[in-house]
């Protein structure tokens, strides 16, 4: 059966995010004030076949571990439908 | 034995750009320069791997990710495995590290920008087969060209390789964010050594340094001597 996967890599808390840095600088001069907190990350959508939403999950996970997310400055979450 | 020159091996992805001046680099120095495909599953019985500089497979994903997935990595983890010398250079770093075969990552340069210039790199660790030419201290100058250099270990990590003196080269006036101001890094066995900056494009005087031979031409004569430890 075929699931989608909703794949979401952000670089991990504590971690310097520069894109998020200047997106968050430039948000008060078009007069957003009180922004913080600003992250900038992927998000990946596949089709994967698997015997159930469980097994998608787990190919879907192992896929980020070896290649959708580098591990050492990325965290990932797995969201399956279907 | 002796006089046989010093095979280097350097690993050609789809993508890479500077594999020809490392081949003229190390051709200078007196070795013999292979070129080896990134399909490729033999190493011909090279003594060093040159992992150069340039954009391996596009890097769509993130830097040197795919790249660590081509056939000839396999063979290249092997002979590391097996106390080989491993050099990668910008691109190349960041394939060793995507490979798990060097510590840390390479993010973003803090600045967003990509960087084209010459830095001032300062020898902290002169006992490796990379650096023996220089003295703890000095001050290389060699210029760097990448928009991912901002290099990144945990705490953890990090301390652990201070520790050991892995971190072989940092910047003096940080151009990228880099943690610790790190530029080179060696492994913990110090036969695999990663760096941003390009020490080939800085082997003739025309080019405005010649600092880069020190890490090459030190690669070189750790090479040289093992072979006259073992005749």
């Amino acid at each position: 059966m075929n699931y989608t996967a909703e794949v979401k890599v952000m670089l991990k808390d504590g971690i310097a995010d520069p894109q998020g840095q200047t997106i968050e600088r430039a948000l008060p001069a078009l007069g957003y004030t009180g922004v913080t907190g600003v992250r900038v990350g992927k998000q990946i959508h596949l089709s994967v076949e698997a015997d159930s939403s469980e097994d998608a999950a787990r190919r879907v996970s192992e896929m980020c571990e070896k290649l959708l997310a580098n591990t050492v400055i990325e965290s990932f979450q797995v969201e399956i439908d279907g | 034995m002796a006089d046989v020159p010093i095979k280097v091996g350097i690993v050609v992805f789809p993508g890479s750009n500077c594999e020809l001046d490392c081949k003229r680099a190390f051709g200078n120095l007196g070795a013999e320069p292979i070129m080896l495909w990134h399909r490729d599953t033999d190493l011909q019985g090279v003594d060093i791997v040159v992992l150069p500089g340039g954009f391996a497979h596009g890097d769509y994903l993130r830097t040197g990710a795919l790249a660590r997935f081509s056939p000839i990595m396999t063979a290249v983890q092997e002979f590391a495995a097996a106390g080989g010398f491993v050099i990668g250079i910008c691109n190349g770093f960041q394939i060793l590290c995507e490979a798990g075969m060097l510590p840390g990552a390479l993010r973003k340069n803090a600045g967003l920008k990509f960087l084209c210039k010459w830095v001032e790199l300062r020898v902290d660790n002169s006992a490796t087969a990379f650096t023996s030419h220089a003295t703890e201290g000095d001050v290389l100058r060699i210029p760097i060209n990448h928009f991912e250099g901002n290099w990144y270990a945990d705490e953890a990590t990090l301390s652990s390789m201070k520790a050991n003196d892995q971190i072989v080269l940092r910047y003096v006036d940080n151009p990228n964010g880099s943690l610790d101001d790190v530029a080179g890094v060696v492994n913990e066995d110090g036969n695999v050594f990663g760096m941003m900056p390009h020490p080939e494009r800085a082997t003739e005087a025309l080019l405005g340094s010649e600092d880069g031979a020190v890490i090459l031409g030190s690669l070189l004569d750790r090479v040289r001597e093992n072979r006259t430890a073992l005749v």
